[in-house]
């Protein structure tokens, strides 16, 4: 469904992007260039700053030197178009709101000021949470789910927003494997209607399957591209080192797919 | 204190009680809804450092009025300043926070005491001066509700219904800017903006309440009716409507006591009454009140112990252990994890249930109600269980071993199939009372 007067276009273009916590920068120069309806996943070992640099294309922390631009343009102008879930929700559990009124937040934006949540909205929402398998939960208080449940919660909410471009950090954490295939169904047609998706991931046996595009990090961009040219056994090991038995497994899953 | 006098006052016939109770009443709503917010965002103690910081306020508009030759105890000259002086306040932590080392807490705590020091301070000056009648200003420290006058009552109501709109507009926006505002700012909301009014309502509730409470005691409008309202519901609409008719409640109920009594500050015992109101809803309130929630937790233990009880002695006729007493007790505490003295409870209980009694033998048999009942559990308890391996997926979500009739959740088409299921397995399904309910085939 690529838009014909926009071929290729660039959803996600960085250059010269540093980031530091404090005095010791974290992620050195960071240069993408994105193309637009794909699944980026973004992977790397604990602290290599794939959180960090979702953070900072989203404004989230401020960057050190460097440039984001997302359609061409900087966040501020476009953050319209994103959707994001963050990995970890710092929010209060005991606030009085349930599954559906929380995924309702996401179309607040479609709904406009000072009107309130109709009943075509709330259908909405109640779809959204069916297609992540909570539709029984819907009237439930958020802190009387599990935490798997919470996190699929967020994910419709993030769904409904109707973005152009979704980051989520680390979906698959902690979902059980029956929904983690439905989650990447939906981000599958995601896809196809010409989204693009950014997902932190860990399972390097499924980034095959999952992604078409990849972007391999720790401090800096390792490699980036479509999958298929740049996940190799050469590039995994310059990403984890060569220390990890697991990496074994993950480039026999190379080697099988490709 | 005659019946007469308590019926006046109840019933609102005197017209200065009257003026009293409207004001009050509307002061405890527009408190009760905004602070349910200001409760939600965590910032009870920012309102309480505005309040505190405004009396310094309150002290330089009158001198500032009598400079100008005007009348310095002008409500409206008065609420002016200290609200200016409120805002000072809370501008004056922001910057702590934001610029020192220092926490939070830390800037609260300088704000409101130095602030609300000043103020004393300013009083003492302007009790010294000639000529100036300061004698009303004092009333500010701790409210003097009955000082209110007709025109006093009339704005603080007009400004209450403002206040309360403005929630009722914003209510959305609020949900979002008090619940997650780094994604209201994400998905293009102006949080910060957001933010400021809501504060800016809490400091108009905080400037209202002054007059009525007095500075120190103005926070617990803000904060005891939202507090109680969140023992009652986990539904934000709800919890605003009901701290709201918690702050009414407390504004009529506290300004009649002091009238009845006149030597009672009424901001005291508004506030008392708020505070009984809070008891009350933290004891009994119908959705975490503590004996509420204590009482579900025992009839669900009680609950899920008595059909455990009766399976265990079902399953044990099954086995044909049921024949003496002994075989009998052996069976039962080998099938639950039950001590002597709690089996004896579990069955004494029962027994006075008409669930089950001892036969000539001393053997535990069923009653008929107690036979019903226990071939239900079993019953539901075997298809549960099958229905947990056939359907794992969704099973978490449907699953509910105390449900009286599996029916009711998963449909009789399913429970059908369940049934062949078990049977196919070889193990027996006890017959559905539910569908023998429904007459013959
Ligand atoms: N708030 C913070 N202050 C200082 N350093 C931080 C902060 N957050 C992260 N870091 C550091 O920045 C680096 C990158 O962190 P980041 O959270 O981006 O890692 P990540 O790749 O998302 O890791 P994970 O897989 O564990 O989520 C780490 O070395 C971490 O210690
Ligand atoms: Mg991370």
């Amino acid at each position: 469904m690529n838009d014909p007067t926009r071929p290729n276009a660039i959803a996600l273009h960085t250059r010269d992007l540093t980031v530091a916590y404090h005095q010791k920068p974290v992620l050195w120069d960071v240069d993408l260039d994105v193309p637009e309806a794909v699944i980026a996943g973004i992977i790397g070992p604990n602290g290599a700053g794939k959180s960090t640099l979702i953070k900072a294309i989203l404004d989230l922390m401020p960057r050190a030197t460097g440039r984001v631009e997302l359609f061409g343009k900087p966040y501020a102008v476009q953050r319209r178009l994103i959707g994001y879930v963050p990995q970890r929700e710092s929010v209060d559990w005991e606030y009085p709101i349930n599954a559906l009124e929380l995924v309702a937040m996401g179309l607040y934006r479609k709904i406009g000021w000072f009107k309130p949540v109709s009943r075509v909205y709330r259908e909405q929402a109640r779809a959204a949470l069916s297609e992540v398998g909570m539709a029984d939960y819907a009237d439930r208080q958020i802190s009387r789910l599990s935490g798997g449940q919470q996190q699929r919660v967020f994910l419709a909410r993030a769904l409904v927003q109707d973005a152009l471009i979704y980051f989520m950090d680390e979906p698959f954490a902690g979902v059980d494997a029956a929904t983690e295939k439905a989650i990447v169904d939906i981000l599958r047609r995601l896809k196809e209607s010409g989204k693009t998706v950014f997902v932190v991931h860990h399972d390097l046996e499924s980034v095959t399957e999952y992604f078409d595009y990849l972007i391999m990090l720790n401090m800096r961009v390792v490699a980036a591209g479509p999958v298929d040219e740049v996940f190799s056994s050469e590039n995994l090991r310059r990403t984890y080192g060569g220390r990890l038995t697991l990496l074994d497994k993950a480039v026999n899953a190379v080697g099988r797919t490709m | 204190m005659t019946a007469d006098l308590i019926l006046r006052v109840v019933l609102l016939t005197d017209y200065n009680t009257r003026v009293v109770v409207f004001g009050t009443v509307m002061l405890g709503i527009a408190g009760g809804v905004i602070g349910v917010f200001l409760l939600l965002r965590r910032r009870a103690l920012l309102a309480d450092a505005v309040s505190h910081a405004a009396l310094p306020g309150i002290a330089g508009a009158f001198l500032v009025m009598v400079a100008f030759g005007a009348d310095g105890r002008s409500l409206p000259g008065l609420l002016l300043g200290a609200l200016i002086a409120g805002l000072l306040g809370m501008a004056c932590v922001s910057v702590i926070d934001r610029y020192t080392h220092l926490s939070e807490d830390a800037a609260l705590g300088i704000v409101l005491s130095v602030f609300f020091g000043f103020g004393i301070a300013l009083l003492g000056v302007i009790q010294k001066m000639r000529g100036a009648s300061a004698a009303g200003l004092a009333s500010f420290i701790f409210g003097k509700t009955a000082s209110m006058l007709r025109s006093d009552a009339i704005f603080i109501g007009v400004s209450a219904v403002a206040i309360v709109v403005v929630a009722v507009f914003l209510f959305k926006e609020l949900r979002l800017a008090t619940f997650d505002p780094a994604f209201g700012a994400s998905d293009g909301w102006p949080v910060g903006i957001l933010d400021l009014v809501l504060m800016a309502l809490v400091v108009g509730v905080t400037v209202l309440g002054m007059q009525a409470v007095g500075v120190i005691l103005v926070i617990a409008v803000l904060i005891v009716p939202p507090a109680a309202a969140r023992f009652w519901t986990d539904d934000l609409a709800r919890t605003t409507v009901i701290a709201g008719a918690i702050g009414a409640l407390g504004g009529y109920v506290g300004t009649s006591i002091s009238a009845l009594a006149p030597r009672l500050p009424a901001g005291a015992v508004i506030v008392t009454v708020m505070g009984v109101g809070f008891v009350v809803s933290l004891m009994f309130g119908t959705s975490r009140g503590l004996v509420h929630v204590a009482r579900e937790r025992h009839r669900l233990l009680m609950r899920i112990r008595e059909q455990n009880l009766l399976r265990a002695l079902f399953e044990c006729e099954e086995a044909g252990a049921a024949v003496d007493t002994d075989r009998q007790m052996s069976y039962l505490g080998n099938a639950r994890s039950y001590t002597g003295a709690e089996l004896g409870r579990a069955l004494a209980r029962a027994e006075r249930d008409g669930l089950v009694r001892r036969d000539e033998r001393g053997v535990w048999a069923f009653t008929n109600a107690g036979r019903a009942r226990a071939a239900r559990f079993t019953r539901n308890h075997r298809l549960w269980e099958t229905y947990l391996l056939e359907y794992a997926e969704s099973a978490p979500s449907q699953v509910d071993y105390g449900a009286d009739f599996i029916e009711h959740v998963l449909g009789e088409e399913l429970v059908a199939e369940l049934e062949r299921v078990v049977e196919r397995e070889g193990r027996r399904v006890p017959e559905s009372v539910h569908t023998l309910k429904r007459g013959p085939a």
